[in-house]
């Protein structure tokens, strides 16, 4: 890393998160125009995405080489109001909490009083939200049944294909025009819609071109002032390229990385996005610029490294737009889930390996940032040597890069229906979600406690928390009969929580296509000119709703325990079992070793644990699956928790499995923390019992001790153990390679070790910067040391 | 039915031979070495210690616990066809150990046969203390032997482990006869084995055998203390500290020069 990267690193590390109140301003000046009601929606939206871009503060940070910030300098985060509306309550909390922080200056904060609250207050997505969907979906989601992805935040979950790196604006407006001459008034009921929503795709992407020559503008006084020649000259071929770029398609590399970055900003500050945005395959799309221009002697390996560097710096100034209310527990982190895919299949289904996965890992590893987030896509077609590579920046404890299956993936997206070729142009984002990249919209709409469920099952549909019927009444624990009656009637609530939630996302989908089109992010996702429809409205080629499951782990070992030990060896008595929970186990220790120490677990590799697994996946699965949404795709499920686990322990008492009241449920599809005894192995063949290529992703955690990994021979067992898993279908894997004894002196000391980030579930975060539960957690996780 | 004692099954073993290896401890050993890692392993029948379950700090059961697990081949075989897909992965197989295993010679014979025919490499962990008879009986059936060398004179020999070595010393010349693959496994425990006089003696060893030149040094460590108390035996060790990689350094630089390969942990 040279000595400029290393400033531009502590720069951005140094920053510190504030709230920018630039963006809300602008938004609600044009809202407050008096002819902004004359406009159709999507229309108006972009226009409101042209105020906010052509009056927006345009920054340049010293000596970096690629340009552009969302806020009015790096770190500043823009609010939506009419997404979700920050009350001065929330601002507060912001202001003043020890983790995971923004600083709201008190200019902030009156502006918000007087101008932006008054404004928006009632109009906002998430007010609407919460006015049409059910009392029921209101009480389930209260209880921590499920959580709602777009209550504060807009559907996104989408990566961007190949087709900015071949095409540049103008000849998207050259396709819009197309489109909207072909339109048929005569037949078409939608054609106005599609004409309005056309139009405003085509105002977004001159803004886009707008935004870009304003930077050209700033760059050349930059450049006219700048006494270092060197840097001038850098600054005036920055200028041509913001002038040329995304008018034009990219021709070199350099175009093609500062391209992506304009239209990354664009997705981030029309809306704010689930997962901001992707450039999802970087490695495929930057090589053959790459090659051509190194060939040519025009491009330096070395300067090709530079220029990711100051790229990795812009993500990395952006940290996710913050939340309102007290959510700090579903999702508390800066990171903004902005996942690099690396290595897997090209379209033509051969290993798509090359010099730019390897140049991108050497960046990873160098500059260990937040975000963005990695990940290497690996396939049986791609070499050792790749896996190897990763490992070694795996292990060196810093959480990065995540291991993903192309073959599973593929598999996974085949499945669902799509072409073979856009499957292989595709991967995972977000935590461990698989998508077809430029082609798919795959909406996580929330999470769902698959324990909770069983609580309810075994209190009659009563939530003990509260004493509500919160669920239908299926018997009384003691009325069962057989373990399968009581599967039964798990079945059925299951059903019953999964038919609430889907009627509210059918509510959420059609508001979000009604009132909140995003024409900018539409552009990009094909097929939503062709369509002249909304990504939001069901334009893109494929729509997908998924569900995730959280707990599998928990709620496993839970039911295993009911099984053996309440219907088949009775061991315990309804009553006492339920008077055990109550008491949170105080009085009962007998029983709580009998469920922790003499039952079997999941994550052993032990069939009867891991049979109820599968059963209770086949439930959820049936649930969910296939079923339509209102964009005309399906629901899938996923099995990932990001950090709702933690929330939704919290909402549970105690559980048969020995779990105490309120303590995190597994997370992903690992094992309940510290109940896999037999070894790594086992754990991966207990996951692999999952039907991996029925879900959209699924995420494995397991911690190792650097030691492990510490030779060569070490690594390559660990990368047999990656392939063997891969080969059972698992769908992906991901190491904390770190010493609990360090997470100890980082929990002791956290101004000693706030540089340390650690993989926590599908993303990396600084340790310091999680919840004690959380660190306790990962503290907790099995080490699956040789000593074990 | 022919059975096997067993103390326990360690899966994902990565220090008992290549690859990822799943290690199997037979129950009974002839040896009393007064380092013994693995003291449970010693008497030769099952036995009975208590067990504290705790959760957090506190003891929610204390249990009798019984130390030893009587398997059938065919129980044993399923526990190892588990793992086939990681042996296959990544080179490795099984590893019989103890205890010693070629104290319940039948059952060992039988699982390495079938071993044998499901194409699963297998290693034998041994003290070498057996008859030249059982050792022929297994020789066929068995990949690679880990056979350990404690100390070369006798009279030590007998001192630290119980027994005369002569037996043994005889059993790995057979052994390098039959041109088997060999590692020596030597462990470095100070004031014991890591005498000038006995690593002298141990490179004389090996230049006799042209195709045994693979030394593993097992560096002393101390994680069995906590075992010696359960079982109610007296550790000579209890405040040695274990040694680190660093330690052995010096040792695996001067059996280097010898021409041998040297690794460390096995």
């Amino acid at each position: 890393m040279n000595e400029r990267i290393q400033q531009q690193r502590k720069d951005s590390i140094d920053a510190v998160e504030r709230i920018s109140v630039e963006r809300a301003e602008l938004l609600t000046d044009f809202y407050q125009q008096q002819d902004a009601d004359s406009y159709s929606i999507p229309v108006k939206r972009a226009l409101a995405f042209r105020h906010i871009l052509l009056n927006k503060t345009i920054r340049i940070n010293q000596g970096e080489l690629i340009v552009g910030e969302r806020g009015t300098e790096p770190k500043a985060t823009p609010t939506y109001p009419e997404v979700c509306l920050h009350s001065i309550e929330d601002l507060e909390v912001l202001d003043g909490r020890e983790k995971v922080a923004f600083k709201v200056s008190d200019r902030v904060k009156t502006i918000y009083q007087e101008r932006i609250i008054p404004f928006w207050k009632g109009k906002s997505m998430r007010d609407r939200i919460f006015r049409e969907v059910s009392d029921e979906w209101k009480a389930a989601y209260e209880a921590g049944v499920f959580t709602e992805f777009q209550e504060q935040r807009t559907p996104g979950h989408t990566v961007l294909g190949d087709k900015i790196y071949r095409l540049g604006l103008r000849q998207f407006i050259v396709e819009i025009e197309q489109q909207i001459d072909q339109l048929d008034f005569m037949e078409d009921i939608e054609a106005l819609d599609k004409r309005e929503e056309l139009t405003a795709m085509k105002i977004a992407a001159k803004t886009l071109v707008d935004f870009a020559e304003r930077h050209a503008v700033e760059l050349e006084k930059y450049a006219e002032t700048e006494q270092d020649r060197q840097r001038k000259q850098e600054l005036l071929a920055m200028a041509a390229i913001c002038r040329k770029i995304p008018g034009e398609a990219p021709e070199t590399y350099w175009e093609a990385l500062q391209y992506y970055w304009f239209v990354h900003l664009g997705v981030i500050t029309e809306t704010n996005p689930w997962d901001s945005f992707n450039p999802g395959r970087l490695d495929q799309h930057l090589y053959p610029f790459y090659k051509k221009e190194v060939e040519a002697g025009t491009l330096t390996p070395d300067f090709a490294k530079e220029l990711l560097q100051s790229f990795w710096v812009k993500f990395n100034n952006h940290p996710a737009p913050p939340k309102v209310g007290i959510t700090a527990k579903e999702s508390n982190t800066y990171t903004d889930f902005a996942l690099i895919n690396l290595g897997g299949l090209k379209a033509d289904g051969s290993n798509a390996v090359n010099d730019v996965s390897y140049l991108i890992l050497d960046v990873i590893e160098e500059m260990r940032i937040l975000q963005p987030s990695s990940m290497i896509q690996l396939s049986k077609k791609n070499p050792d040597r790749f896996l190897k590579r990763a490992l070694n920046i795996v292990k060196t404890g810093f959480g990065q890069p995540s291991i993903f299956n192309s073959d599973t993936i593929i598999q996974e997206l085949v499945r669902q229906g799509k072409r073979v070729e856009d499957a292989r142009k595709g991967g995972a984002s977000g935590c461990v979600e698989s998508g077809a990249f430029g082609t798919e919209s795959y909406i996580l709409t929330g999470y769902f406690n698959l324990t909770k469920i069983l609580e309810l099952t075994m209190n009659n549909g009563v939530d003990p928390l509260t004493g509500n019927q919160l669920g239908i009444a299926t018997g009384e624990l003691s009325s069962f009969v057989s373990f399968d009656d009581f599967m039964e009637a798990y079945q059925k609530q299951l059903q019953h929580f999964a038919d609430i939630k889907i009627h509210g996302n059918n509510i959420i989908e059609r508001l979000y296509a009604k009132y909140l089109p995003t024409p900018f992010l539409s552009l990009f996702i094909e097929d939503c000119i062709a369509k002249g429809k909304d990504y939001n409205a069901g334009g893109a080629r494929y729509n997908t709703a998924y569900i995730q499951g959280v707990g599998l782990g928990s709620v496993t070992d839970s039911l295993v325990s009911l099984k053996e030990n309440l219907f088949e060896n009775g061991r315990v008595k309804a009553d006492d079992l339920l008077k055990a929970l109550n008491a949170d186990f105080e009085g009962y220790e007998e029983l709580q070793n009998l469920f922790c120490f003499e039952t079997p677990k999941y994550g052993n590799d032990l069939d009867e644990a891991d049979e109820v697994m599968q059963r209770v996946f086949e439930i959820f699965y049936n649930a969910v699956n296939g079923r339509p949404t209102t964009k005309g795709g399906r629901y899938r499920i996923n099995l990932l928790p990001t950090t709702s686990h933690i929330y939704f322990g919290s909402m549970i008492g105690a559980m048969p499995d020995g779990r105490h009241a309120n303590k995190p449920l597994s997370e992903g599809i690992s094992p309940v923390q510290g109940t896999d005894r037999n070894g790594p192995g086992a754990v991966v063949k207990s996951a692999a019992k999952i039907d991996h290529i029925r879900t959209g992703g699924t995420l494995l955690n397991q911690k190792f001790t650097p030691q492990l990994m510490e030779d060569p021979e070490g690594l390559s067992r660990v990368a047999s153990l990656v392939r063997s898993y891969f080969k059972m279908d698992g769908h992906h894997i991901q190491f904390n390679v770190v010493q609990a004894e360090t997470l100890r002196q980082a929990q002791a000391n956290p101004e000693d070790y706030r540089n340390l980030i650690v993989r926590v579930a599908g993303y990396s975060d600084y340790f310091v910067d999680l919840t004690e539960e959380l660190q306790e957690e990962i503290i907790l996780r099995t080490e699956h040391a040789e000593a074990m | 039915m022919l059975k096997g004692l067993i103390f326990d099954l360690k899966r994902f073993a990565v220090h008992d031979g290549p690859g990822i290896r799943l290690t199997v401890f037979f129950k009974g050993c002839p040896l009393k070495c007064l380092w013994c890692h693995n003291p449970e392993g010693i008497q030769a029948g099952v036995q009975v210690v208590s067990k504290e379950n705790r959760i957090g700090s506190r003891v929610v059961a204390c249990r009798m616990e019984e130390v030893g697990l009587s398997y059938t081949v065919d129980q044993l075989i399923k526990e190892i066809e588990k793992d086939v897909l990681f042996f296959d992965d990544s080179g490795g197989g099984v590893t019989f150990s103890g205890g010693e295993p070629m104290m319940q010679p039948d059952f060992l014979e039988a699982v390495l046969k079938r071993c044998r025919e499901m194409e699963i490499h297998t290693a034998v962990d041994t003290s070498g203390f057996t008859t030249l008879e059982t050792l022929k009986r297994i020789t066929g059936l068995t990949d690679l032997f880990l056979f350990d060398i404690k100390l070369i004179d006798n009279e030590d020999h007998k001192f630290c482990t119980g027994v005369s070595n002569k037996q043994i010393l005889t059993n790995l010349k057979w052994l390098s006869k039959q041109n088997k693959q060999v590692i020596i496994r030597f462990p470095v425990i100070p004031g014991f084995t890591d005498s000038q006089a006995n690593i002298n003696r141990l490179k004389q060893l090996t230049d006799r055998f042209e195709n045994i030149n693979h030394i593993a040094l097992l560096p002393f460590h101390n994680i069995a203390a906590g075992k010696y108390e359960r079982f109610g035996m007296k550790n000579t060790f209890d405040d040695e500290p274990s040694m680190n990689q660093e330690q052995l350094l010096p040792l695996k630089a001067d059996l280097e020069a010898h021409n041998l390969k040297v690794t460390i942990g096995g």
